[in-house]
């Protein structure tokens, strides 16, 4: 394989509400168009091998791995990146937050991709049990933690969040 | 309440890194994107020894995109060696030539537009390798010789062998009422942190200068080193400091990425990034640990007390020998634990293989000797027919004697083991551990565990020479800096130097200064200054960090409060001994009605100079005073080694109580309790401690069931995935009960211990004993980790033959 004449593609896609778009090889992925072309840097890349979760982006509200994923895929597509959970002040979301809260966070290497996959889960299961999230981060690593601290934020949030839902 | 006990040591304040690691504001290294920024990607050898006979790279040079392809000969022309602790020193280059020496050791290197042609041009470059014998068993590399030598002017593999011992050895054994010998073989594993090692470094061709920007750490101390190597001096270099995604000590001995970022950026003369990918992680990053095998004897006498130890070691080094002794220095350090243990033999012999080479990795030798000490005191309790836990009751060095001295010289500060085995013991009572059935559900089996481990902390830095008879660089200085200024409206201004790479460096100043200054945290703002801000920082390494800070900004605060006191008495018209400085202000002891902020007396020190005594220093302008933390406690060891010296004299304690769960059909098997007491001395910020005790654990759960770096007899390291090599996930780590108990250290600032590595220090033998425990009826004995099924299958099999 050599880059001689690498075809390239223009893409257009909404990252955090904004329409952006690109002139990508084929072959880019899309963590590095993220990280590089977006110059969104909350994505992290841990392995590129889709093992770690650190690349973890929602498309179309889906958790997939962006190392795994090519830029050309996501044409048309509605990204998620970390950047786009802070509230409309600039403050910390709720979910973030109780990330602080609960120390759940070390070197802060996987949290992006722990907060991506963590906003699916209560999207979709607020009343998910710690042994539900357990489950539903299995597929982030975190080398720092233990994960206890993690599974606590992503529970009290989702004990939160179901108290709103019963008091609307 | 005073502000003090609010925000102070203590409190659990909330964390100042947080924020931007949590909104994707991070500053990780390969964050930053320079103007013109190249990229670098690496040729790595596909075979475990061989001769490197002829480099082809002009398919790879001619590849549009590409700036420079460079061979390991090429750069011997424009740097030196990599730096090495070894004496004598194992030469190691960033880009080897003549010979690989491991699979994945860099051969060539590219630098090109983008990675993604870097990595095109890579593939384009031949190498025609003649294949040499290749050792990856350390007893066979005992006895290598002729072509399976790797570096040849040592005339074998051995890189270094020495016998030590301090006490009454020969006595304790001849004596002894019974003496328990078993052999253990510990497995090679490494941090594997999340973001592997990245580099980037911008070399200004007009004034010779480089800055470097990486996830390593102790920037001042290596830096004049890396200045060297690149043919330069300190006056030519930036070492910036980024956030570091996770070290556990491995990133403490990153040399080879930023070094080569550097050379290359001043070869290209454009800024060049280069951000290892997992695979080179994993087979060239540095990051595996010990490797060894132990045979081990306890002399032990008719009261049941343990009166000589005797530890027989070969550690497999991997390719290279960076860290030299260190990871055995740093086990001597509490080989004996918390035992009164007399007399200690250490033979050690470090051999050269195949493999990448060792690094530091959370425990640094000394989780290995705990591991090995436990299971010893465990194999003891079953010989003499004794309870494991009234054995090391028996055993424990008693509150009265400290500070106690050990057999190899080295001070244990303080320390209540007995309470902390009591308070770990009431823990797992209250969580009903001790009446968990030993067959809860049909074929799975329960064992219960308990191991009582030191945890030596502050690092000082003879270990790392202490064993060699005549060391080229003998350093002994680790210090920290600080410096504290505050502005003209009474805010503060901390300059620290250390990276964040998972503790918590910014809060802990923050925490640390707003508790010596008596002020809210939020007048404080932490920056972490690279080497151009000239102070002398060691960083993170060694369970240091937290306590040497402390001391470092104690210094410049106390300084720094002499001097607020004195302009507040002179402002207040009285005397200093007249005032008291408390909660931010001066206070007249006479009349608590006259008193000046802290603001308002800072404003008189930047700008009303000619208020005060013209000639007296106390009054010079601003507030700004720096302070440089030594060691508090160490000594050097003697000529002859009879005496170590104290190399690591702030030691905590922790009691770990483990439930693994086993299944008899697959023999898979599950942590399911955990039970965790420490004593890390006088704690600054509980959540944070409890944090670095979680992790520590569920790498010690890693190391004990799951992890090991596995290499096949061509010497390919079979594993080289984060999945396949085993890092746990959140299904293997169970949640954690933690206790405290706080014997503050005599030595240090305010009686902080480090607590860094405490939970990797005492995990792996609590594990052990409690595989022992489910197949007590089989006699199971765990002298290798990880227990793996098939580990344990083997194990078993051999027990009770079908
Ligand atoms: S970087 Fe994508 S899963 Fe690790
Ligand atoms: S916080 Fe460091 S890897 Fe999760």
């Amino acid at each position: 394989m050599t880059n001689e004449k690498q075809e390239t593609t223009a893409i257009t896609l909404t990252v955090n509400g904004e329409t952006m778009s690109g002139v990508v090889e084929p072959r880019m992925l899309l963590s590095d168009f993220i990280r590089q072309d977006l110059q969104l840097t909350g994505t992290h890349v841990g392995c590129e091998h889709g093992v770690c979760g650190a690349c973890t982006i929602l498309i179309d509200g889906v958790s997939v791995r962006s190392c795994l994923t090519f830029a050309v895929q996501a044409e048309g597509c509605r990204i998620e990146t970390v950047e786009g959970l802070l509230e409309r002040d600039g403050k910390l979301s709720p979910l973030q937050q109780a990330f602080s809260d609960h120390h759940a966070l070390q070197c802060g290497f996987c949290t992006p991709g722990l907060l991506m996959t963590a906003t699916e889960l209560l999207r979709t299961r607020p009343g998910a049990s710690r042994d539900d999230i357990r489950d539903a981060i299995s597929g982030n690593l975190c080398r720092c933690t233990g994960y206890q601290t993690i599974i606590d934020a992503i529970f009290d949030m989702g004990t939160r969040l179901l108290a709103e839902e019963k008091s609307a | 309440m005073t502000i003090e006990t609010k925000i102070g040591i203590g409190a659990s304040m909330p964390r100042r890194e947080d924020a931007r690691l949590l909104s994707g504001r991070g500053r990780f290294t390969d964050d930053l994107l320079l103007p013109r920024m190249a990229h670098a990607a690496m040729f790595g050898s596909p075979h475990a020894h061989a001769r490197i006979v002829r480099i082809d790279t002009a398919a790879a040079a001619a590849l549009k995109g590409v700036l420079g392809v460079f061979t390991g000969k090429d750069l011997a022309g424009v740097m030196g060696p990599m730096p090495t602790l070894a004496t004598p020193p194992v030469v190691q280059h960033c880009v080897a030539f003549e010979r690989a020496r491991h699979v994945g050791e860099p051969i060539a290197v590219v630098v090109a537009e983008s990675r993604y042609i870097a990595e095109d041009a890579v593939a384009l470059i031949e190498v025609e390798f003649e294949e040499l014998p290749v050792v990856v068993d350390p007893e066979a590399a005992v006895k290598s010789t002729g072509n399976a030598v790797l570096h040849p002017e040592f005339g074998s593999n051995i890189v270094h062998q020495s016998r030590h011992a301090w006490g009454p050895v020969e006595e304790a054994f001849s004596q002894a009422a019974h003496v328990v010998c078993r052999e253990f073989r510990w497995p090679r594993v490494g941090p594997q942190p999340l973001e592997t090692c990245a580099a980037i470094a911008d070399y200004d061709a007009i004034t010779g200068h480089f800055q470097v920007w990486a996830n390593m750490s102790q920037q001042s101390v290596i830096g004049p080193k890396f200045a060297k190597i690149l043919h330069t001096d300190m006056a030519h270099m930036t070492f910036h400091i980024r956030d570091v995604g996770g070290s556990f000590g491995g990133k403490a001995t990153l040399y080879h990425v930023p070094l080569l970022a550097a050379v290359l950026s001043r070869e290209i003369g454009r800024p060049v990034k280069f951000v290892e990918d997992r695979a080179e992680h994993m087979t060239a990053g540095n990051q595996h640990a010990s490797d060894r095998l132990y045979k081990a004897e306890l002399a032990i006498n008719a009261e049941n007390r343990f009166t000589g130890l005797r530890l027989r070691v070969l550690d497999d080094m991997g390719a290279y020998f960076l860290i030299a002794t260190g990871a055995h220095g740093n086990a001597l350090a509490q080989a004996t634990g918390p035992y009164q243990i007399d007399a200690l033999e250490y033979d050690l012999t470090c051999v050269v293989t195949n493999k990448t080479q060792q690094a530091p990795y959370r425990g640094f030798g000394g989780e290995v000797g705990n591991f090995v000490l436990e299971r010893m005191v465990d194999a003891a309790a079953a010989e003499l027919g004794v309870h494991p836990v009234e054995l090391r009751r028996r055993n424990f060095i008693a509150n009265d004697q400290f500070p106690y001295r050990t057999p190899v010289g080295n001070l244990y500060d303080s320390g209540d083991y007995t309470r902390v085995l009591d308070a770990a013991m009431a823990l797992a009572d209250e969580h009903k551990i001790w009446d968990m059935p030993k067959h809860a559900a049909p074929g799975k089996r329960i064992g219960i565990g308990l191991a009582t481990v030191n945890e030596r902390s502050v690092l000082s830095m003879t270990e790392f020479w202490l064993l060699d008879a005549d060391p080229i660089f003998p350093q002994s200085s680790s210090p920290e800096s600080v410096q504290v200024s505050i502005h003209a409206d009474g805010t503060v201004n901390v300059s620290i130097f250390a990276p964040h790479w998972g503790n918590s460096p910014e809060t802990m100043a923050a925490q640390i200064t707003a508790h010596e200054l008596m002020i809210p945290p939020e007048w404080i703002r932490v920056v972490q200054v690279g080497t151009d801000g000239g102070m002398l920082s060691k960083g993170p390494a060694g369970s240091r960090y937290t306590a040497m800070l402390a001391g470092a900004i104690l210094g410049a605060c106390t300084k720094l409060k002499q001097r607020i006191l004195a302009i507040g008495a002179h402002r207040l018209g009285v005397l200093i001994d007249e005032a008291v400085y408390a909660d931010g202000q001066v206070t007249c002891k006479a009349d608590s009605s006259r008193a000046i902020a802290l603001p308002d007396i800072a404003r008189a020190s930047h700008s009303h100079r000619l208020d005060f005594p013209g000639d007296d220093q106390t009054f010079r302008s601003g507030l700004t005073e720096s302070f440089t933390c030594d060691h508090p406690r160490a000594t050097l060891p003697t000529q002859d080694r009879t005496d170590l010296g104290v190399f690591y004299p702030i030691v905590g304690h922790a009691c770990h109580i483990a439930v693994v769960e086993v299944d008899e059909a697959t023999q898979s098997s599950r942590v399911i309790r955990y039970v965790a007491v420490h004593d890390a001395g006088t704690i600054v910020n509980p959540r944070l401690v409890d944090g670095q005790i979680r992790g520590g654990i569920a790498q010690g759960i890693g190391t004990a069931l799951y992890e090991q770096y596995l290499y096949d007899d061509e010497g390919q390291l079979v594993n080289a995935t984060l999945a396949d090599y085993g890092v746990p996930t959140s299904e293997e780590i169970p949640d954690m009960i933690l206790g405290h108990v706080e014997t503050p250290s005599p030595f240090t600032a305010y009686g902080i211990k480090g607590c860094g590595e405490g939970g990797r220090l005492a995990a792996m033998p609590a594990l052990a004993a409690a595989f022992d425990d489910a197949y007590r009826d089989s006699n199971l004995y765990v002298d290798r980790l990880p227990m793996t099924p098939s580990a344990l299958h083997t194990k078993l099999s051999q027990l009770k033959p079908v």
